[in-house]
């Protein structure tokens, strides 16, 4: 799959798209991705007021602003080997530069189109991008996570002592209703806002992605892969990484600048650790070493967000859970496993997975099920119970003191991980024979 | 100390040190331009040692290196190759998540002047796609231009490393056991390509296969416990006394 993405790429000019039709054939799942992100708001769209649906609006636009972070921090991660445990300081500086430029802008002392304020927080982005990346790219691996890491405590100790820039802890409150747009949109509702977002996310996307095709994206690639080579090839690592980074601050920055105009309103969690670490769930649960997969791992990531917070207080632990078993059975996320059925698709043998995937989601959603259970159990007794709560399940109420619940869920969970083991076993004998299939017809790559 | 004018590369008195062990113990070497050059000695002589001082990856802890007249010690690797030097590594050193074909093109990229640009789309750079076309057809890779350099076999690595090292067109090479681990029909097959990629440049290379020293190179140095016992024609370096006695030492005595 990433082979022929490499060889389109490289072939770029040779294979010229045909009109339309070639257009449409090339850039198909960017087009599917564009018309979906327009057309998915409709679906909650109520017609009896006439509204379209706000938490959905402002879940899918969280979507398109974290895709935005998280594909500037695989710039980093997957393109150039750097691991950034501080990438959200590149996105909260370039949040605040935005909050101040439209104050400033609905101040009059500045004049900027209300499309174009999104290049504002990217300018703010590749400025800090440039300064804090001019001091960690001096190393690379570990002691550069170890500097992104300083350097993200280092903002977030910032954010709470400089009041003019951060605001303190009430962060910057701003507006978005500027009367400076281009097309005379005024951006008071939800949905031209999520337009706009869309948008910026379609162009910073197609950015990232043709950056990668660059001298520079490509050297970023090699000195991730050996960086000794590079050198001997006439690049200087460090540059390759420090122009990099500086770039990948200039993405994050317009991500910082639509969770602006999104939220109106920035605070010192935009730079602090705990959104960095979403950048880095997300694009590992998606995989890292594809361009869309920090997409996919932000659309999880932001569903078990919005979504499962609604249902349960331990929506994080789900998703800790989730990055853990990636990391350790799925290291290439989740494009990774669509990429390893790519050989068995090709011998045309990928039915025959169907009726062992389907074995293997019993004792997996029962597994699922009992963790759950047991997880929601414990936070009932705790959170829950401050909340003033009961653990419903439908209409039945669940008592979490009894023992019952647990003893159910801790079976549930204990027989389908015994079940589940016996299941993979035997859906490993099954891959293992397709995978040696695919390799003796020579259908690996 | 003077360096010679006509020199690729010359070295004047070079001393390098680990902590207290002396591994290159003053070494004096010129390598006129366009001759092949190959550097032999038992293990530990400290080839690839000289090898790293030469190329910047080590810096020297006496003496002087000059590439083309002009000195290059303590000069950072990226910056001597940029002044027409490259090399090749014992241990092969690829970029193995890429394809065979972005190998190559990376090998060009800076010496084509594209530098850290992120403005050029390499798609549409014809020329410079097209030249790479033409090295993989030369290394008898194009078979193979769209699989990752890590999945290549052993002797297609090394293909593509002297691929990477000349492809910018430095004028200096230095392979370091181009030939190691190689079957004898890949052993023939990489000389001819060595001896028609270094076509009108100069070459150093370390190498122990004998066979291939002897058909490639204009002039043998030895080199023992870091230092130059000989540096001389092939046929000359076969009949030198302290040569025959460094490397058959027990047999000749």
């Amino acid at each position: 799959m990433s082979t022929d993405a490499t060889q389109r790429a490289a072939q770029g000019a040779a294979l010229a798209p045909n009109g339309y039709v070639g257009f449409a054939r090339r850039y198909w799942l960017w087009l599917a991705g564009i018309a979906a992100a327009l057309l998915v708001p409709w679906l909650f769209f109520d017609w009896g007021t006439h509204r379209h649906s706000g938490f959905v609006l402002t879940m899918l636009s969280e979507i398109g602003l974290m895709s935005v972070f998280a594909l500037s921090f695989n710039m980093q991660m997957g393109q150039a080997g750097l691991l950034s445990f501080g990438h959200a300081i590149l996105f909260g500086l370039g949040g605040y530069v935005t909050a101040h430029t439209l104050n400033a802008i609905k101040a009059g002392s500045m004049w900027l189109p209300t499309e174009l304020v999104p290049l504002a927080g990217g300018v703010g982005g590749l400025i800090f991008g440039a300064a804090f990346g001019y001091v960690a790219t001096k190393q690379r691996a570990t002691a550069f996570a170890m500097i992104t890491m300083g350097l993200g405590e280092l903002v977030a100790a910032c954010a709470l002592m400089f009041m003019g820039f951060f605001g303190g802890e009430g962060g910057i409150s701003t507006d978005r209703v500027i009367d400076t747009s281009l097309f005379g949109i005024p951006y008071s509702s939800s949905w031209q806002v999520y337009c706009l977002v869309v948008a910026w996310t379609a162009i910073a996307a197609i950015l990232m992605r043709l950056q990668t095709q660059t001298p520079l994206g490509r050297m970023a690639n090699a000195c991730r892969d050996n960086f000794e080579r590079a050198q001997f090839v006439g690049y200087d690592p460090r540059m390759v990484r420090f122009y990099q980074f500086a770039l990948s601050g200039f993405f994050a920055g317009i991500g910082g600048a639509l969770y602006v105009l999104v939220y109106e309103i920035v605070t010192f969690d935009t730079v602090a650790a705990a959104k960095s670490a979403t950048a880095l769930l997300a694009t590992y649960i998606g995989g890292a070493g594809t361009f869309f997969g920090p997409v996919l791992g932000t659309i999880v990531v932001v569903l078990l967000q919005s979504g499962v917070s609604l249902l349960s207080n331990a929506w994080l632990l789900y998703v800790g859970v989730l990055f853990i078993i990636m990391v350790m059975y799925a290291p290439g996320g989740m494009m990774g496993i669509v990429a390893q059925h790519a050989p068995i698709a090709r011998i045309g043998r990928l039915g025959e997975l169907v009726v062992p995937y389907v074995r293997l989601l019993a004792p997996g959603l029962l597994a699922v099920l009992g963790f759950v259970l047991l997880v929601e159990l414990a936070s009932f007794i705790t959170i829950g119970a401050a909340q003033g709560k009961d653990f419903k399940i439908g209409r039945v109420v669940i008592d979490p003191h009894a023992a019952l619940p647990w003893v159910a869920a801790a079976a549930a969970l204990l027989g389908a991980g015994l079940w589940l083991r016996l299941e993979s076993r035997l859906f490993r004998i099954r891959w293992d024979a397709l995978i040696a299939d695919a390799k003796a017809k020579g259908a690996m790559l | 100390m003077s360096v010679a004018p006509e020199a690729a590369i010359s070295l004047r008195g070079v001393h390098k040190s680990f902590g207290r062990t002396q591994i290159i113990r003053g070494v004096d070497l010129d390598i006129p331009r366009g001759q092949r050059h190959a550097l032999i000695g038992p293990n530990g002589a400290g080839k690839t040692t000289l090898f790293n001082l030469i190329s910047g990856r080590f810096a020297v802890t006496s003496g002087t290196i000059a590439l083309n007249g002009r000195p290059i010690d303590g000069l950072a690797p990226h910056e001597i190759n940029r002044l027409g030097l490259s090399r090749s590594f014992q241990i092969t050193s690829i970029f193995p998540r890429l394809t065979v074909f972005e190998n190559v093109r990376c090998g060009l990229l800076w010496a084509r002047g594209y530098r850290y640009s992120f403005w050029h789309l390499l798609g549409g750079q014809r020329a410079l796609n097209e030249e790479a076309e033409r090295l993989i057809e030369r290394l008898n890779l194009q078979g193979r231009r769209n699989v990752p350099a890590g999945l290549l076999s052993y002797a297609e690595q090394r293909a593509l490393e002297i691929g990477i090292t000349v492809a910018g067109g430095a004028d200096v090479i230095l392979l370091d056991e181009p030939t190691a681990g190689m079957s004898h029909s890949e052993t023939e097959y990489a000389v001819a390509l060595i001896r028609q990629v270094s076509e009108g440049k100069t070459l150093l290379m370390v190498e122990h296969d004998m066979s291939v020293v002897f058909g490639l190179a204009d002039v043998i140095t030895v080199l023992v416990y870091g230092e130059v016992i000989a540096s001389d024609a092939p046929t000359r370096i076969r009949s030198n006394k302290a040569v025959q006695e460094a490397y058959l030492g027990s047999e000749a005595a």
